[in-house]
C-alpha cells in the first residue's frame, strides 16, 4: 500500500477525528490513521464532563468557543452527543475556600470573560439540594454540563466519513520521515505519503514529536472513573470541591460517574491499567463527604483511560517549530473532550489558512524548550 | 397459586420475617430469594427501564434479577443473603423509571 | 497489606483438592468462598443438608461430604461467605466479608471459580417464571423447594436429564422435557463414542436417567426448535416447533438450560489470556498442563479453566496443589512430577468422556448468535438483538464498541449475562469466524462495592 494524500492524521481520537470534520467542512479528505479503532482511548471512555469552570488562563479563549458548538453540536456533527447544559459548581467549605475562588472570578473577568461567577448558600443548595450541610458557596457556570463520550466520537467519525474523511482503524504509524514532496509514514499496513501530517496521538504523540527533534515532558497516565447503578434522580449539575479530587455528576441513565483524577497503576507499553482501590478509597471518602447518601450505594465498574499529561496541565497546539507540514495537538492532561470541537478547527485553520483567530501561543511546542526561548 | 412447594423434611426450623409488610415464616438457610418464592411470590421488581416484573433467575449470584431491598438497603441480591430472624424485605416494584 | 503464601479463591470441588494438597505439602493456605459453607456447585450445601434431601440428590452428591471432610483436617483457613471483588495482575486480591472490604496479597494464586450457566437469549426468557435449570437445583439443594404446579424443563445438556431425575424421586409433575441440540449431534458426537466409553459410566447414567423419566410417562420432545417462553406480565406458556409443527406447553414454570460454561469474569479482570473454545463455545483462560495461566502466579483450574466436570476438577485442584508446592519451594520438579502422576492419568481417563458429551450436546449455533430481533439479550439494560445488529453495522465492530454505544453489559450484572452472546452475534455478523472480535473487557470490582465500604477499605498498610 503505498497512497499519497494532502493530509493525514495520526490518532482517531476524538482531536484527529474533530480535524478531519473540520478539514471536510473546507473540501479537503483528510485519511485518519488509528492504531486501534476510533474512540478507543481517552476520547471514547472520559467523563463527558463539558467544563469551563476553573481552567488555566490561557485556555478560557479556546473552552468558550468550544462550549458555543458545544450548545449547537447537533450543527456540525448532525446527532446531539446527548449533550446535557445544567451547570456546574466548584463547592466551598469555608470563607478562605470561597474567598480564593473570588479572586479567581476576578481574574477571569479581568480577561474580559463573564461565564465564572460565586454564588452563595442559598443558591447552591438551591441548586444541589442533597449536597451536605455546612458549604458557604460555590464557583459556578450555569452553561457547563456533559456528553456521552463515546455517542460523540461516533458522530464525529460519521460526520467526517460523510464530509469525505478516511478513517482507517488498525493502521499503526511505525515513523515518520520527510520525502521529496512532503511525508512519508511508515505503518503495520504499508507506507502513506501526504503533504502535511497532524499529530493527534494522545498518550503516544510525544514518540512522533520525538522523531522530529522536538521531544516533550508528556507523561502517559491512567486516570480512573468509577460509575454506580441506576439512581432516582437527584442531582442535574456536576459538582466539583475546592481542595478535593473530585468530579461527581448523575447521567440521564440515573448512573453516577465519579472521577477526580485518581491514578491507576499504567502499564503504558502493553497499555494495561491496574485500578488502585487504596487511591479510590479517598475517591469515596469524599464522595460521602459532600454527599452522604450516596453511603449505599453500588459501585458497578471502575476503569481508566491512557491520557498525556504535560507539566503545566496545558496541551501543545500549533505548528511544528521543526518542520513544515507538521501540526500537533496532545497533551490535554485529562480536560480535552471539551476542548475537542475547536482543537479541531484550529488545526484546519492552521493547515489550510497558516493562521488561526484564538490565542495559541500558550500552546507552543517551544516552551519546554529553555535554550530556545 | 406458588410455584414453588417446601418438601416435608423432619426437623425443619423456621425464622420470622417480613416481606412487604407481612409476616411470614422462612427455613432457617433459606436465601431471601429462596424465601419469596416460597412465599408465593412470584416477581420481586420490576425493572428500572421498561418496568416490567423480573424475578431471580440464576439462584447463583450472576444475574443479578434477584435484587429487593432488605432492611432498608436497596438492589441487594436476595439470592445470596441468609434469611435472618426479624428480617424486613421489600421488592422493589415501581421504583426509578423513565431513564433515557 | 495482609500477605498470604496461598489463596485459592473457590470452594468446590477443584478449590478444596488444590487447598488441601498444597496444606499438606506444609503452605500457608487460605481458602476463599463466598458460600457459607465448602462444597461449591455440584456438592452445595453437603456439610449441612438434611440427610433426607441428600438421598434424593444421589451418591455422586454425597461423595462431596469426604473432599470437605479432607480439607477440613487439614492446616488451611477457610473464610467462608467472602466475596471477592477484584482481583489484579499483581496478585492482589480485594474481599468483602460482613461488610467489610480488604485488600490482601498472595505469593501465589488459585483460581477455582466454577463455571456458570451458559446464558442464552431466547424470547421471553425475561419474564418471571423463566428460571435457568441451575436454579432449580440450587432450590432444592439449599432450601428444599421443588415446583409446585408441574414444570417444562428445555434446553441441551445433562443436567437437565440429571435435575428431572431429581425431580421425579421428589415427585414432581413435569409437563415435558424438551431437547433443542439439533439432530446431528448424534452423528458428531459418535466417532467420539469409542474414547468415551472408556468413562463409559457417564453414559450409562445418562441413558438410565433417560429410560426412567420415559417409563414414568415424562413426554420428550427432541429437535426442538424457535422455542418461545409467551406471557404478560408473567410466564403462561412455552410454544415452540416440533417435527413442523407449532406447539403450545401450558405452564407456570419453565427450567432452562444450556450447559455450563466457565466463570471467567475473575480471571479476565485478572489480565489472563483467553482463547475462544469452538467446542464449547465460550472464552476459556489459557492454561498450561499445571493450571498456570498467562500472569505470573495465577493458576486457574477446575470447570473455570474450561467444562471438564466435578471428577476433573478434583485432580485439576491436586496437580495445581502439587504445582504450588514446587513452585513456593516445598518440592523439586521431580518430586511434583511423581506426585501429581496418579491424578494426571485418572483425569486423562475421566475427560475422555467429554468430546463425546461436548458434540451430544453441542447447542445449535443459531441460538447462541442469531436470535430474533426483538429478544432481550441484554436483561440488566434490556438491548435487544436487533439494537445490537444495528450497533454493528453502524461501524463498531467488537464487542466492546457495542457497549460502548449500547450500554449492553454496563448493568449490574456486569455483562456476565449477555458477554457470550453479544460475542457471537457480532462474530456472526461479521463473519469472524475465529472470534477475533473478542468478548468483553471485565474491570473491577466484578462484585458490587458500596462507596461506604470502599470508604472503609483496609488497605492492611504495610508498618514499615
Ligand atoms: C478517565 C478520563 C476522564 C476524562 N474526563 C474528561 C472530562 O470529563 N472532560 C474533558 O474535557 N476531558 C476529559 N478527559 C480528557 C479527554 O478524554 C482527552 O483529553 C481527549 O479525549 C484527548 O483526545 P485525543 O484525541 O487527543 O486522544 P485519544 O482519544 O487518546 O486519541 C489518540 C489516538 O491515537 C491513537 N494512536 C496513538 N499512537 C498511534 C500510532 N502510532 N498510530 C496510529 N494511531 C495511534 C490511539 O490509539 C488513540 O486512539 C478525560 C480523560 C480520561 C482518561
Ligand atoms: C448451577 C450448576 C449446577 C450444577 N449441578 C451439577 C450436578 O448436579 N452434577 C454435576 O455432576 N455437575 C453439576 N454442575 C457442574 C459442576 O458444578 C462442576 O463440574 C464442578 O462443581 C466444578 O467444580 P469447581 O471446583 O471447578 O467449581 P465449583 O464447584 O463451581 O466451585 C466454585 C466456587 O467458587 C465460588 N466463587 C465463585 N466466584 C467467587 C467469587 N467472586 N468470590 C468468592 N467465591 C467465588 C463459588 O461460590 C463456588 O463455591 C453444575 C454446575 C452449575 C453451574
Ligand atoms: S438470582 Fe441471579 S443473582 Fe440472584
Amino acid at each position: 500500500m503505498n497512497a499519497k494524500s494532502d493530509v493525514i492524521i495520526i490518532g482517531g481520537g476524538l482531536m484527529g477525528l474533530s480535524t478531519a470534520l473540520h478539514l471536510g467542512r473546507r473540501g479537503i479528505k483528510a485519511v485518519v490513521l488509528e492504531k486501534a479503532s476510533p474512540g478507543r482511548h481517552a476520547s471514547g471512555v472520559n467523563a463527558g464532563g463539558l467544563r469551563q469552570l476553573n481552567r488555566h488562563i490561557a485556555e478560557i479563549p479556546l473552552t468558550v468557543a468550544a462550549a458555543e458548538i458545544w450548545k449547537n453540536i447537533r450543527e456540525l456533527v448532525d446527532d446531539d452527543c446527548d449533550v446535557v447544559l445544567n451547570g456546574q459548581v466548584r463547592v466551598a467549605e469555608s470563607d478562605a475556600q470561597l474567598q480564593k475562588l473570588q479572586a479567581r472570578v476576578d481574574a477571569v473577568k479581568a480577561q474580559g470573560y463573564q461565564h465564572e461567577q460565586i454564588i452563595d448558600s442559598e443558591t447552591l443548595y438551591r441548586l444541589v439540594p442533597r449536597l451536605v450541610g455546612g458549604c458557604v458557596g460555590a464557583l459556578y457556570n450555569p452553561d457547563d454540563g456533559s456528553a456521552r463520550p463515546f455517542h460523540a466520537a461516533t458522530a464525529f467519525r460519521h460526520k467526517a466519513i460523510a464530509l469525505g474523511a478516511e478513517i482507517r482503524s488498525g493502521v499503526e504509524v511505525l515513523a515518520i520521515e520527510e520525502s521529496n514532496d512532503g511525508w512519508k509514514l511508515d505503518t503495520n499496513q504499508g507506507v502513506f505519503s501526504a503533504a502535511n501530517v497532524v499529530n493527534c496521538a494522545g498518550a503516544w504523540a510525544n514518540c512522533f514529536a520525538a522523531m522530529l527533534g522536538e521531544s516533550v515532558p508528556l507523561t502517559p497516565k491512567a486516570p480512573t472513573l468509577m460509575v454506580t447503578e441506576r439512581l432516582p434522580p437527584f442531582l442535574d449539575l456536576t459538582v466539583g470541591a475546592e481542595g478535593y479530587q473530585l468530579s461527581f455528576k448523575q447521567m440521564q441513565n440515573g448512573t453516577v460517574i465519579i472521577g477526580g483524577a485518581h491514578l491507576a497503576k499504567l502499564d503504558f507499553e502493553r497499555e494495561q491499567s491496574v485500578i488502585d482501590f487504596a487511591t479510590l478509597k479517598t475517591s469515596a471518602q469524599t464522595v460521602t463527604r459532600f454527599f452522604p447518601h450516596m453511603a449505599q450505594v453500588r459501585i458497578v465498574r471502575s476503569w481508566a483511560g491512557i491520557e498525556g499529561f504535560m507539566p503545566d496541565n496545558i496541551p501543545v497546539i500549533g505548528k511544528s517549530a521543526k518542520a513544515a507540514g507538521i501540526f500537533h495537538a496532545f497533551g490535554f492532561s485529562a480536560h480535552g473532550f471539551q476542548l475537542s470541537p475547536i482543537v479541531g478547527r484550529i488545526l484546519s485553520e492552521l493547515i489550510l489558512d497558516g493562521k488561526t483567530d484564538l490565542p495559541i501561543e500558550p500552546f507552543d511546542i517551544r516552551r519546554f524548550n529553555e535554550s530556545e526561548s | 397459586m406458588p410455584v414453588f412447594r417446601r418438601l416435608e423434611e423432619a426437623d425443619i426450623r423456621w425464622v420470622e420475617i417480613q416481606i412487604d409488610g407481612q409476616t411470614t415464616q422462612a427455613r432457617e438457610g433459606d436465601s431471601v430469594a429462596a424465601a419469596l418464592l416460597a412465599a408465593g411470590l412470584r416477581s420481586c421488581r420490576t425493572s428500572p427501564i421498561s418496568g416490567a416484573p423480573r424475578a431471580p433467575f440464576c439462584m447463583m449470584g450472576v444475574c443479578y434479577e434477584c435484587l429487593v431491598e432488605v432492611d432498608g438497603i436497596p438492589n441487594r441480591q436476595s439470592c445470596q443473603i441468609t434469611v435472618q430472624e426479624g428480617m424486613q424485605i421489600r421488592r422493589q416494584i415501581g421504583t426509578a423509571k423513565g431513564y433515557r | 497489606m495482609e500477605r498470604h503464601e496461598l489463596i485459592v479463591i473457590g470452594g468446590g470441588p477443584s478449590g478444596l483438592a488444590a487447598a488441601t494438597t498444597a496444606a499438606n505439602a506444609g503452605i500457608e493456605c487460605l481458602l476463599i468462598d463466598e458460600q457459607a459453607n465448602p462444597g461449591g456447585q455440584i456438592y452445595r450445601a453437603v456439610g449441612t443438608i438434611p440427610e433426607q434431601r441428600a438421598s434424593l440428590l444421589g451418591p455422586d452428591y454425597n461423595y462431596g461430604r469426604k473432599l470437605v471432610d479432607q480439607f477440613n483436617q487439614s492446616s488451611a483457613s477457610y473464610l467462608p461467605g467472602t466475596t471477592l471483588w477484584n482481583l489484579n495482575s499483581q496478585r492482589e486480591i480485594g474481599i468483602l466479608r460482613d461488610g467489610q472490604a480488604s485488600l490482601i496479597s498472595a505469593d501465589r494464586i488459585i483460581i477455582a471459580t466454577g463455571a456458570m450457566e451458559r446464558p442464552v437469549p431466547f424470547p421471553g426468557w425475561t419474564l418471571p417464571g423463566v428460571m435457568s435449570a441451575g436454579a432449580g437445583q440450587i432450590l432444592l439443594k439449599s432450601s428444599g423447594l421443588v415446583p409446585a404446579q408441574g414444570v417444562v424443563l428445555a434446553g441441551v445438556g445433562p443436567l437437565l436429564l440429571l435435575l428431572a431425575w431429581q425431580y421425579l424421586h421428589a415427585g414432581v409433575k413435569i409437563h415435558a422435557i424438551l431437547d433443542m441440540s439439533p439432530s446431528g449431534n448424534i452423528w458428531r458426537a459418535l466417532p467420539h463414542l469409542p474414547g468415551a466409553l472408556l468413562a463409559h459410566h457417564y453414559i450409562l447414567k445418562g441413558l438410565r436417567y433417560q429410560m426412567q423419566l420415559k417409563m414414568a410417562g415424562v413426554k420428550f420432545f427432541s429437535g426442538v426448535t424457535e422455542f418461545h417462553a409467551v406471557g404478560g406480565d408473567l410466564l403462561e406458556a412455552v410454544e415452540f416447533t416440533h417435527r413442523g409443527g407449532r406447539k403450545r406447553i401450558d405452564t407456570h414454570l419453565l427450567l432452562s438450560h444450556f450447559g455450563v460454561i466457565p466463570d471467567s469474569h475473575l480471571s479476565r479482570c485478572a489480565g489472563c489470556d483467553h482463547t475462544w473454545d469452538a467446542n464449547q463455545l465460550c472464552w476459556r483462560p489459557v492454561a498450561d498442563k499445571w493450571g498456570n495461566s498467562s500472569v505470573d502466579g495465577i493458576a486457574i483450574v477446575g470447570d473455570g479453566s474450561g467444562i471438564g466436570g466435578a471428577v476433573a476438577a478434583r485432580h485439576a485442584g491436586r496437580i495445581a496443589g502439587f504445582e504450588a508446592a514446587r513452585a513456593l519451594g516445598r518440592m523439586d520438579e521431580k518430586q511434583r512430577d511423581d506426585a501429581a502422576r496418579e491424578d494426571q492419568g485418572w483425569m486423562r481417563d475421566d475427560l475422555r468422556v467429554r468430546p463425546f458429551l461436548e458434540a451430544r450436546f453441542h447447542p445449535p449455533a443459531e441460538l447462541l448468535s442469531a436470535p430474533p430481533d426483538e429478544t432481550v439479550v441484554c436483561r440488566c439494560e434490556e438491548i435487544n438483538a436487533g439494537a445490537i445488529r444495528t450497533a454493528i453495522h453502524a461501524g463498531h465492530k467488537d464487542a466492546n464498541q457495542v457497549k460502548f454505544l449500547t450500554r449492553c453489559g454496563m448493568g449490574p450484572c456486569q455483562g456476565r449475562q449477555c458477554d457470550n452472546a453479544v460475542s457471537q452475534i457480532v462474530a456472526r455478523e461479521l463473519g469472524d469466524k475465529k472470534m477475533i472480535s473478542g468478548g468483553y473487557r471485565i474491570r473491577p470490582p466484578i462484585r458490587p462495592l458500596t462507596i461506604e465500604q470502599l470508604a472503609a477499605l483496609d488497605e492492611g498498610a504495610d508498618p514499615k
